[in-house]
């Protein structure tokens, strides 16, 4: 019933949006563009000289990129299946009959209204700190050596912390998809002797599968940039085990003052970040079809 | 309606009378270090003063401030009147124009009261670029019970094998006493700092005369190998996670038989407020090897002014003020004398007051056996004693410094670490055009 | 019988599901707890749970070393800002995408939602100098402006999906009426999508309130939000973990219980279209 006015109409309406986007994208993209093919060093202003693929060829050799590649997946990847199973189970919890279901769901969804600086500056010094963190203090009246979280699993442990804060999410989001769940096919399938695993593989999970598609897609969006826990609580070591790309970037670009070769991070990291969204766009486009 | 409007005429009246038309606002940029806080709640003394000026501060943790007032700076953003930095940064930003001489500051200032050796680091082609908060060295800070108690004396000056025999004979894992608390995260002002003062004295240096990285030295592999070894026997856990506010926490709640840091430590840790060993703390020489250096560095925050501020004389008399004669007897008469930001001025070590703290002979003795001009046993086309004053180093030092700290974490060795030191060294330095 | 099982396991799930609701919480409430004790009990080995003396002193010197009514009062003029705004922007982009589809509309819906995987680090720079040179470094401007673009592609994302559940007969109807796009905009679709607008805007508005790369990079002391005033506790010198969480509970208390008393709604809309 899309009218010729109407469509018109619909194009001056999705205008402001769409431009302002484009703004937003392409005037720094442009800038960081230009940059990366400058030899620019913030510490020496004014004497930039052009540097051709100088700045790539750099940023693609450094030996951390390789280590900062896989860490961002692990970290992605380790998030999104930590957050999704949890939820999963949580949401089936939440889901039964019990009471108090009400605070419960207050505290389980807390910890997504914490900032993430706050919450890795918690989780490091009043838990993990291997000599005062509570962490220690259990380990030690177990009669155990504390275990050092962020020197030997540094990047397990910043998992933990981003799966800590996202869980919530994954939960509230899967746990009103469990809500609209047809129960009376359900009880169907128990008359019919089907047993709780294939009740759940059957017919609880196909349900969830848009739901679960939306928790990958935007927890994807949000953990491909995680940077404030990593400055936080190991500064990307030791060595380059938790240096994702994001901090590489950071760390070029602000702890070396190279502009130049942050651009050229900064470029490789859109390039790579597209290249993960095409694919989930795929993957997920279809599931998300009405 | 009409009452929110007329609270809204009240309110706007009021902000009208709290502001008078002439005060101009000035914001100074620090670290959320101790003696900065102390100032900040001092303040009011400057502000009393100086009705016309209004302070706005922005505290920020160390590496966090010195990306905001870098990138402020180099692009000439302008939003702080008033930065603190550090020694490294003064020359280099000294140099670009970026700062602000000092050298009109009144005579009332006495600028030749300021320590040589810090004033020469801050110094450049004889304008004075910073005016130094405080001033500090490094030294050995210990636990004398703990000493006693393994049958040792610690001598003025100790060797890095009396420290490491010590260390292990103070260390008590099962009480949760460690022998050395050493920095150990990593960064170019944490683990690097000390790892490169230690390393002088050990005869090791980061570019011998034609600007090569020397990491694949036997004076190098030798200073990582004592450190880690000493840490992984006397260290605490979790050392390479241990920066200075790290070990001062450690030290402080009685866990460190000795920790070889910064001067300025030595005020928190003889304070009973803050420290559970107040009574029970001594203070040494850094170590040395007996070839001729000291692992002692040298550093000042300082109070810089951006160049191109449109508030210089407002800030002018803040950095005055805040590192003025007066501001120390003012601290000592509200905080008294051992909480007096230490290092900058001869008139507060000729003070019998001053003398009478326990570790200001100490603190100036090691502020002056430091050099930066000739840190190195063999000579160096640089100048720093934990830093090499170029721009490069903050980065090439930071990736460095992640190196040493996971072979301190056991998850890289002692040689690959060193070798791929080398590496990235080398691969920054013919970046930078310093080498072929 | 039968229900003698069901109250049963009843119990055993709310048994299950407490401890476990407390476990996820329980890192908040340690901070807030801590931050009621001296230093010196803070670390204290065994650690005391409640039977400590319970002091305020952290949250004196806290406000006496930062300005916190000014971050609060930016805190919430930024997320509160650059929510509206985006809604402002959002509702008629959201609304074409819902109701005249055209062929590109998806894709140029999974295009906003990738522009939210720029890095930031990466154009840090470039945004910096574009403030520099307008003037609105250390602005509540600039930030309204930033997390407003952040923002955006999420906020439109939702929205449409609230949108695209509204039966299309219903605007058709009024339209017969002879209402006008913009009123069949304002009196029949916002009115219909109330409670989408209400979880998007809460969802937004907690995104903005934690947003800590933007807001610190883009201002010094004027504009400073919570996020900055917590970047002033994260390592001083000495002890300091009841400080840390003195400072961390004032930083997240005003959100986290926003969020609570708005949780209904925040969960009812929270669904991104993945409720058929």
């Amino acid at each position: 019933m899309a009218t010729a006015h109407s469509k018109t109409a619909a194009r001056f309406m999705i205008s402001p949006a769409v431009v302002l986007l484009l703004a937003w994208m392409i005037v720094p993209l442009a800038m960081t563009i230009y940059f990366s093919f400058l030899r620019y060093s913030l510490m020496s202003p004014g004497e930039e000289t052009f540097a051709g693929w100088d700045n790539y060829r750099y940023f693609l050799t450094d030996p951390a990129f390789f280590s900062a590649f896989t860490n961002t997946i692990v970290l992605v990847v380790g998030v999104l299946l930590i957050t999704v199973v949890l939820g999963i189970a949580l949401a089936n919890l939440l889901d039964q009959p019990m009471w108090g279901q009400g605070i419960v769901r207050i505290l389980v969804i807390a910890p997504f209204f914490v900032m993430p600086t706050v919450s890795a500056l918690v989780w490091k010094n009043m838990f993990m700190d291997p000599v005062n963190g509570l962490f220690a203090h259990a380990a030690k009246a177990l009669g155990l050596q504390p275990f050092e979280f962020l020197t030997h699993a540094p990047l397990a442990s910043i998992i933990m912390i981003v799966s800590w804060q996202w869980l919530p999410f994954a939960t509230l989001i899967l746990l009103t998809a469990m809500q609209s769940l047809d129960q009376e096919q359900l009880e169907a399938a128990e008359m019919d002797g089907a047993s709780w695993w294939r009740r759940f593989f059957y017919i609880v999970l196909p349900h969830l599968s848009r739901a679960i598609t939306v928790v990958v897609l935007i927890q994807t969006i949000f953990l491909l940039s995680v940077f404030a826990e990593i400055l936080v609580t190991t500064n990307g070591g030791p060595g380059t085990a938790s240096t994702n790309i994001t901090y590489l970037v950071y760390a070029q670009s602000l702890l070396q003052f190279d502009v130049g070769g942050g651009s050229a991070g900064g470029i490789v990291a859109v390039i790579l970040a597209n290249i993960v969204a095409i694919f989930l766009m795929r993957m997920i486009g279809k599931n998300l079809e009405a | 309606m009409k009452l929110f409007a007329r609270a809204l005429v009240g309110v706007s009246a009021l902000a009208l009378l709290a502001s008078p038309a002439l005060a101009e606002t000035i914001t100074i940029a620090t670290v959320n270090n101790g003696d900065m806080i102390r100032m900040q709640k001092l303040s009011g003394e400057f502000t009393a003063q100086n009705p016309d000026i209004e302070l706005e501060w922005v505290t920020l943790e160390e590496n966090i401030l010195r990306q905001r007032v870098t990138t402020d700076v180099a692009t000439k953003g302008g939003q702080y009147d008033v930065m603190t930095i550090g020694t490294y940064e003064v020359p280099i930003w000294g140099s670009k124009g970026w700062l602000v001489s000092l050298n009109d500051l009144p005579a009332s200032y006495d600028i030749d009261d300021i320590l040589p050796a810090i004033r020469g680091g801050l110094t450049v082609d004889g304008e004075l670029m910073a005016a130094p908060f405080y001033g500090e060295s490094s030294m050995v800070m210990y636990r004398k019970d703990l000493m006693a108690k393994a049958g040792l004396e610690m001598p003025d000056a100790p060797t890095w094998d009396f420290i490491a025999e010590a260390a292990r004979a103070m260390t008590d894992k099962d009480n949760e006493i460690y022998g050395a608390c050493l920095r150990g995260k990593a960064g170019w002002g944490e683990n690097m700092a000390f790892l490169t003062a230690m390393s002088n004295s050990f005869g090791a240096k980061w570019f011998d005369m034609d600007w090569n990285p020397q990491f694949t030295s036997d004076a190098w592999k030798e200073t990582l190998t004592f450190y880690v070894n000493l840490l992984n026997d006397a260290g605490p856990p979790g050392a390479s996670n241990n920066g200075f506010n790290e070990n001062l926490s450690l030290f402080q709640t009685g866990k460190c038989g000795m920790w070889i840091d910064a001067t300025v430590a030595a005020s928190f840790v003889t304070n009973p407020n803050d420290s559970q060993v107040a009574d029970q703390v001594g203070f040494a020489l850094a170590p040395d090897t007996g070839l001729g250096k000291r692992g002692n560095w040298l550093w000042a925050w300082s109070l810089a002014i951006p160049a191109g501020t449109q508030k210089e004389e407002a800030a002018k008399k803040f950095v005055a003020w805040a590192t003025s004669k007066e501001y120390l007897e003012l601290v000592a008469s509200n905080e008294g004398w051992a909480n007096v930001p230490p290092g900058t001025r001869t008139s507060l070590y000729e003070n019998p007051e001053y003398a009478k703290v326990p570790f200001a002979q100490m603190t100036l003795d090691s502020i002056n056996s430091a050099d930066p001009k000739n840190p190195t046993i063999d000579p160096v086309p640089y100048v720093g004693v934990q830093f090499v004053a170029i721009p490069e180093f903050q980065g090439i030092a930071t990736s460095t410094g992640q190196q040493f700290s996971a072979a301190l974490a056991g998850s890289t060795s002692i040689e690959d670490a060193l070798q791929n030191a080398q590496n990235l060294t080398e691969r920054e330095m013919k970046r930078a055009g310093y080498i072929k | 019988m039968a229900r003698a099982v069901t109250n049963q396991r009843k119990l055993v799930v709310t048994v299950i599901a407490w401890s476990i609701g407390i476990a996820i919480f329980f890192p908040i409430l340690w901070t807030f707890l801590t931050s009621f004790k001296t230093e010196a009990e803070a670390i204290a080995s065994p650690p005391s749970f409640l039977f400590f003396e319970w002091t305020t002193e952290n949250y004196t010197e806290v406000q006496s070393r930062s300005n916190y009514p000014l971050h609060f009062m930016n805190s919430v003029i930024i997320s509160l800002g650059s929510t509206v705004l985006g809604l402002l922007i959002a509702i008629p982009a959201a609304w074409s995408m819902a109701f005249v589809p055209g062929k590109r509309t998806k894709d140029v819906l999974m295009w906003m939602l990738s522009t939210k995987m720029l890095p930031p680090v990466g154009v840090l720079i470039p945004i910096y100098l574009i403030f520099r040179d307008t003037g609105l470094l250390d602005t509540r401007t600039a930030l309204v402006i930033v997390l407003t673009l952040i923002n955006l592609p999420i906020i439109v994302w939702m929205l449409y999906t609230y949108f695209k559940e509204i039966p299309g007969e219903i605007l058709e109807a009024a339209r017969m009426d002879g209402a006008t796009l913009w009123s069949e905009v304002i009196y029949v679709l916002t009115p219909m999508a109330v409670p989408g607008i209400a979880s998007t805007l809460l969802l937004n508005v907690i995104l903005a309130w934690n947003e800590a790369f933007w807001t610190l990079n883009l201002t010094a002391a004027k504009a400073a939000p919570l996020t900055a005033f917590i970047a002033s506790y994260s390592s001083p010198e000495g002890l300091f973990y009841a400080k840390l969480s003195a400072a961390s509970t004032m930083a997240i208390a005003p959100i986290v219980i926003l969020g609570w008393f708005s949780q209904k709604q925040l969960v009812r809309g929270l669904t991104f279209g993945a409720v058929k």
